[in-house]
């Protein structure tokens, strides 16, 4: 293998019994970029993240962090990731500086530099004034910001981040999209997964779009957005017994069949060129379809993942709490 | 976070961990069960009741029956408590280890560039203190009973360390069990199903004499019967035989046989 990507996979299977789990996986990741794996839940995120970082064996295929293998190579390939998972991965009874110490003297640290790095750790992570707190007091932001402080210690050239913001109230997603960039500046690399498409159109370089264990798309942002023309065009309706006669209305005139969100009132449309919403409009008039809300944008990776996979991301949950971060 | 990192390409790394890092992790994962013993002292409840409670209970019943009376009985079933006392500490080994096991941080140990084998090693060399205190609870019990070894403090102190050492081999069953089974009360059961022969089909209540032949077959080769006598010839004439060889020679058996298992489940274990 070439010594040129911080992450290469090829072909990465994973089984949980008659289940597949991960379905031969390919990654490139340069250094030094945010790389977002962009999937729904279950479409193997986690699974291809814990195979990456020696959490999990490998069913089929072959995988190397910076050129070591992760199975053969797994003790080198440690010393270079930290991992941030899901569900932090620190210790509930002790407090977040008995955590660091213990984090610290494992990477080999001793003496004073173990109370140095975890003071520097605490403080950049805002967590100085909770340090001798025992975590059943911490809230999930803090836990966060506590393991991702732990994964940080010995200043990995790269880093997995599983959903670190899965769960965070907006202001606390803001700081973990600073701590990213931050992070990424100052020269690691960091693989991030994600449900929130708008999270991996902020943050990544690249993205890989991830379901039912397989990538679907892979490219930069603008790649994945030309996938689906040049504008999209977003229709609310009125009355949702309309919506397919709308649909079919749309159709007509775009050439593209539009997508549906679930409770049938929002429509979603490609359009080649933003011009033709006057088409669009005209059409609607003429079957007396009534339109409560209309709108023309560049297409977001929502539309992406719908065009690409033939269908949505998840449910209303997701995107109650992407607008709720804007 | 400003300085700039080091790239992946440029790093000079270890191969393996080296037996001195393992040490060193151990100590350190010693460590954290010492605090979190300490933070939750509610896990020290069977080490410090059991041996009250166990070491009366049974001098009184089986004494009088056994020895003729209690005093006599003493010097044959201290040793034989302590043995069962500390061994049943050992048992919960399993369990803490799954439940520990369960939560997020072991994530991190086995992502962390650490001995494989020190999650494991530490929170049972930490259980050591555990077994400290069942054994310091068993012998003030018994001196109140009047129990006066003849030993002396000595012999007393000698015992105690061998049981600890014995009761750490034997603590790697237990952890082997707790790396395999998928849940902690599953543990429990099949901890208490290995525990209950080991310490019953022994020397430990009752002379082996009185048991019929094929039981005495089994009771000879149980690791436990040889760290009883070992016990008691240290406890009672203060000597080191051939009893206390066999009792170490088991326990390194073990800890060779069940320590490899036990790290190669905890390794696989997803």
């Amino acid at each position: 293998m070439t010594h040129e990507w911080a992450i290469e996979a090829h072909g990465l299977v994973k089984d949980f019994g008659s289940q597949r789990a991960v379905d031969h996986v390919d990654l490139t990741v340069a250094p030094g970029i945010v790389y977002g794996v962009l999937g729904p839940n279950g479409a193997g995120k986690t699974t291809t993240i814990r195979m990456l970082a020696t959490l999990l064996g490998l069913d089929g295929g072959e995988a190397s962090i910076f050129g070591h293998d992760v199975v053969r190579d797994a003790h080198r390939v440690r010393q270079l990731i930290g991992v941030t998972g899901q569900y932090a991965s620190v210790d509930e009874t002790l407090t977040a500086l008995e955590n660091l110490d213990i984090f610290c003297r494992l990477q080999g640290l001793t003496g004073k530099a173990v109370r140095a790095k975890s003071d520097e750790l605490l403080a950049s992570f805002g967590l100085t004034d909770a340090a001798n707190k025992p975590l059943q007091n911490f809230s999930g932001g803090m836990r966060r910001r506590l393991d991702l402080a732990a994964s940080l210690i010995s200043r990995p050239p790269l880093i997995f981040l599983d959903e670190p913001t899965t769960g965070l109230d907006p202001r606390t997603r803001s700081q973990m999209w600073d701590t990213i960039r931050e992070l990424v500046a100052s020269g690691s690399t960091v693989l991030l997964t994600t449900q929130y498409l708008d999270e991996a159109d902020q943050l990544a370089d690249r993205i890989a779009v991830i379901d039912t264990g397989r990538v679907v798309a892979e490219g930069t942002s603008d790649d994945l957005k030309s996938l689906v023309g040049s504008a999209a065009l977003q229709l609310t309706l009125a009355d949702a017994a309309d919506a397919e006669a709308a649909c079919a209305a749309v159709a007509r005139v775009t050439g593209a069949t539009p997508t549906l969100s679930p409770e049938n009132r929002r429509l979603n449309a490609p359009l080649t060129e933003t011009s033709r919403v006057t088409e669009v409009l005209l059409a609607l008039r003429e079957v007396g379809i009534d339109i409560a809300e209309l709108q023309v944008s560049k297409p977001s990776l929502d539309e992406v993942f719908l065009t690409i996979t033939g269908h949505p991301t998840e449910p209303a949950i997701d995107l109650d709490l992407e607008e709720a971060t804007r | 976070m400003t300085a700039v990192i080091t790239s992946g390409f440029d790093r000079t790394l270890p191969r393996h961990v080296s037996l001195r890092q393992t040490w060193r992790d151990t100590v350190i994962m010693a460590k954290r069960s010492l605090i979190k013993m300490r933070r939750t002292p509610e896990q020290l409840i069977d080490v410090t009741l059991q041996p009250i409670i166990f070491t009366v209970m049974f001098t009184y019943i089986f004494g009088g029956a056994i020895a003729g009376d209690v005093q006599s009985y003493l010097p044959m079933f201290i040793p034989g408590i302590l043995v069962q006392t500390v061994l049943t500490g050992a048992a919960a080994a399993g369990t803490t280890l799954r439940d520990d096991m369960d939560k997020g941080v072991f994530d991190r140990f086995k992502s962390l560039p650490m001995a494989r084998i020190a999650p494991l090693s530490g929170a049972l060399a930490g259980d050591l203190v555990r077994y400290l205190i069942a054994s310091t609870i068993t012998f003030v019990m018994a001196y109140l009973m009047g129990y006066r070894p003849g030993g002396g403090l000595t012999g007393v102190v000698a015992t105690v360390l061998l049981v600890m050492a014995c009761a750490w081999a034997l603590s790697w069953i237990f952890a082997l069990i707790g790396v395999t089974m998928k849940s902690s009360r599953g543990v429990q059961g099949i901890s208490f199903l290995v525990l209950f022969p080991l310490t019953f089909l022994s020397n430990v209540f009752v002379p082996i004499d009185s048991m019929p032949g094929w039981l005495q077959a089994f009771v000879h080769i149980n690791p436990v019967t040889h760290i009883v006598n070992a016990a008691r010839d240290l406890c009672n004439l203060g000597t080191f035989g051939a009893d206390g060889w066999y009792a170490l020679l088991g326990a390194v058996a073990v800890l060779v046989i069940f320590a490899p298992l036990a790290v190669r489940k905890y390794r696989t274990h997803t």
